[in-house]
């Protein structure tokens, strides 16, 4: 049974069905066009290795992109996600899906711009909610967040 | 010094809070020992050889009395009266409670201090010259950087899970005191054509089993985007740095496999296009963290010659260990971390409040933690040396030996350490006692003996001018020795001179390497020097010549 938790601002611009079909990300390139007719919108699976920028042109025909997290280790999805957000403008669901996504990483992913989360099956849905709550601040500039308070050093962009 | 906001005191906080409920369900067993290890790990606590290992951060050296007196009273609460300080200017606590260590960074947070990111695949603390501000030779002060990137890096949240730890050092002075060349990413304060404060960067040098100089990837940056070309580094170090194989995962690897020019255009070009999102720092933000590195409010007083009428303890004492001040009428004092018997960089309860109560007489409240493992009271009144002295020389951390052989760099070694192969600690005691006389001490002069207990590389021995390396062979412990290595002026890296010798040997064939030495240098020639103008090659053909047990 997966357990899906929600950012409140995800949940409330429209989640992807549970139906949406999630392909990786090779299967889509090979044929994105395959997917994408008559508006219909596909769900596209991000493994640590794949180059994200590739999705750069096609990301209107994704409604959400699912970063793999296999183990404790694996760092490269937070770029990921940040890259989609901030460099692509990518609007639709990010999702972190893999066993490592537990309660206490929570907090990063957000940050990156994730805004839900397929936690590990040994994961509780409200501890994983109230983790979210730990930190009300942060020094770096990064996706928006209504509950972190971003303190002290802000992006180029913001200050225009 | 820094002093936090509600902001960094808040943060701070809610890490407590968060590490004292992951300590909790660890305990408890609601979290395995795989998902607790790299969170403990993020907090500095390591389970070593005989108990965890806590590692408090101390950012770039920096600390006050109060938070020294409260470095005494965790040692006396929640350990065994003493710390050990570190190659990283951190403080090691070998012997605390695991339940324990939540209340541990509760006190550290009453006085402005954490152990975040002391240990982990993510930006480590932030080093720097120990005599920032006060050095001559000074360009700028690194302190206010060292806290800007310090707040930038804390919970960062695209690179807390690199390929591995990320080390920054930074120095403001042409003589580099931080060891920069060696690390992931090394700052040099330096000023453009235009007058503009800047840096210059270095990358990929790091220590551990395949040592690499650091090399340059900009020549200028402009102080505003400090922050933002890390930013760039850091992400194509966290997307293309190797993962599949912890020994090739620092960046110097990819630094290596791609070449330095390659990396630099691929740097430049994620800057390019990133830099509108990262972090920038504004000049009202460098105003504000240099406001709190301003300089002392120094008395106007006359350079005196404090040695007409000394005795020779005191000579020694302040030739060794103490060093010219850029304000006149002040001098730099060193607290010598290594008298004989004593795990150097290992200090006890008594002598933190000691040193704490003497810093607050005679230096300004300002302590200092060295890379080398010691400590200095950087602003002290040339009046008040004779009273620094004898107050030094009661607490034993007077030995006029800094800048000696004796003031070695060590790791914990086998003692503490679950990764060595031997006991450098006891290497280090061997040492102390054969090289216990300080007219030959003082005739060898200027040398820096850096000691690793494996090859991960703690004490830094691939940079010392001799090196040794304890190596496990068949279960026994012996040592490899190198010369030639040094982390400042033109960093290199030592050459072996031979094959590794038993453990009781180490200080006769160090004795050999100090008589050839002796035989050929030139006049005040330094060791490093001699060895640069001979080669490594004098040494190998004579102190391997005939069998140790026959000389």
């Amino acid at each position: 049974m997966q357990k899906i938790l929600r950012l409140p601002e995800a949940a409330a611009a429209g989640a992807p069905g549970p139906d949406i079909a999630v392909i990786t990300q090779a299967e889509f390139l090979a044929e994105p066009a395959r997917y994408s007719t008559g508006g219909a919108r596909v769900g596209v699976r991000v493994a640590p290795a794949d180059r994200v920028e590739d999705l750069a042109a096609q990301l209107d025909h994704v409604a959400l992109v699912a970063i793999e997290f296999p183990g404790p280790g694996e760092g490269r999805g937070y770029t990921y996600a940040r890259l989609l957000r901030q460099r692509y403008g990518f609007k639709g669901e990010i999702r972190a899906v893999g066993p490592a996504v537990k309660q206490d990483l929570l907090f990063f992913m957000v940050r990156c711009g994730f805004d839900a989360f397929d936690l590990a099956p040994d994961q509780d849905l409200t501890e994983a909610r109230q983790a979210l709550g730990r930190f009300t601040l942060a020094y770096q500039p990064a996706v928006p967040r209504v509950a972190v308070r971003e303190a002290r050093f802000t992006a180029a962009r913001e200050r225009i | 010094m820094y002093q936090y906001d509600s902001t960094d005191q808040a943060l701070v906080d809610q890490r407590v809070a968060e590490f004292r409920d992951q300590t909790r369900r660890y305990l408890n067993g609601e979290l395995s020992e795989e998902d607790f290890r790299p969170l403990r790990l993020r907090n500095g606590l390591y389970i070593q050889r005989f108990a965890p290992m806590l590692r408090i951060a101390i950012p770039y050296g920096l600390l006050s009395t109060s938070q020294l007196r409260m470095l005494a009273s965790i040692t006396r609460r929640y350990d065994r009266s003493y710390g050990h300080f570190t190659t990283r200017q951190n403080l090691q606590l070998n012997w605390p409670k695991l339940a324990e260590v939540p209340d541990i960074l509760a006190d550290l947070a009453t006085v402005q201090m954490h152990a975040i990111q002391t240990s982990g695949n993510c930006v480590r603390n932030v080093t720097s010259d120990h005599l920032a501000g006060v050095a001559a030779d000074e360009i700028e002060d690194p302190r206010p950087y060292c806290e800007l990137l310090r707040q930038w890096s804390t919970f960062h949240p695209e690179f807390t899970y690199l390929p591995r730890k990320f080390k920054i050092a930074v120095s403001g002075a042409p003589a580099d005191r931080a060891a920069t060349e060696v690390h992931d990413i090394g700052l040099h304060l330096v000023r453009n054509g235009a007058g503009d404060l800047g840096f210059e960067v270095l990358v990929g040098g790091g220590l551990g089993r395949t040592p690499m100089i650091g090399q340059v990837v900009r020549e200028f940056l402009p102080m505003g985007d400090l922050l933002s070309y890390i930013e760039a580094i850091l992400r194509l170090y966290n997307r293309y740095g190797r993962r599949d194989n912890i020994h090739k995962a620092r960046i110097k690897f990819l630094v290596k496999s791609l070449g330095i020019a390659a990396f630099r255009e691929q740097v430049e070009a994620e800057w390019q296009t990133s830099r509108e999102f990262d972090s920038q720092l504004t000049p009202d933000q460098v105003a504000h963290a240099r406001s709190f590195f301003q300089p002392h409010s120094y008395e106007t007083l006359p350079n005196t010659d404090r040695l007409a009428d000394a005795g020779p303890e005191f000579k020694a004492w302040y030739r060794y260990n103490t060093r010219a001040h850029k304000v006149s009428g002040y001098r730099i004092v060193f607290v010598s971390l290594k008298p004989v018997g004593v795990a150097p960089g290992d200090m006890s309860a008594d002598q933190m409040d000691a040193v704490a109560q003497l810093a607050e007489e005679v230096s300004f409240g300002e302590i200092r933690v060295t890379h080398t493992q010691n400590l200095v009271l950087g602003d002290v009144r040339q009046s008040d040396l004779l009273k620094t002295w004898q107050g030094l020389r009661r607490l034993g951390l007077a030995t006029p030996n800094i800048g000696t052989l004796t003031d070695m760099i060590v790791c914990p070694g086998l003692d503490f350490c679950s990764l060595a192969n031997a006991g450098t600690i006891s290497v280090a005691h061997q040492l102390q006692r054969h090289f216990d006389d300080y007219d030959y001490l003082y005739d060898i002069g200027e040398i820096e003996l850096k000691m690793s207990g494996c090859m991960n590389a703690c004490g830094h021995h691939h940079v010392g001018h001799i090196g040794i390396l304890g190596v496990d062979k068949h279960g026994e412990e012996w040592y490899q020795i190198t010369i030639g290595g040094s982390a400042r002026e033109a960093s290199s890296l030592g050459h072996v001179i031979g094959p590794s010798v038993p453990q009781a040997e180490v200080a006769a064939i160090i004795e050999r390497i100090l008589d050839v030495y002796r035989e050929l240098r030139h006049e005040d020639e330094r060791f490093i020097d001699t060895v640069r103008r001979v080669s490594a090659t004098p040494f190998k053909e004579r102190v391997y010549a005939k069998d140790l047990a026959a000389a």
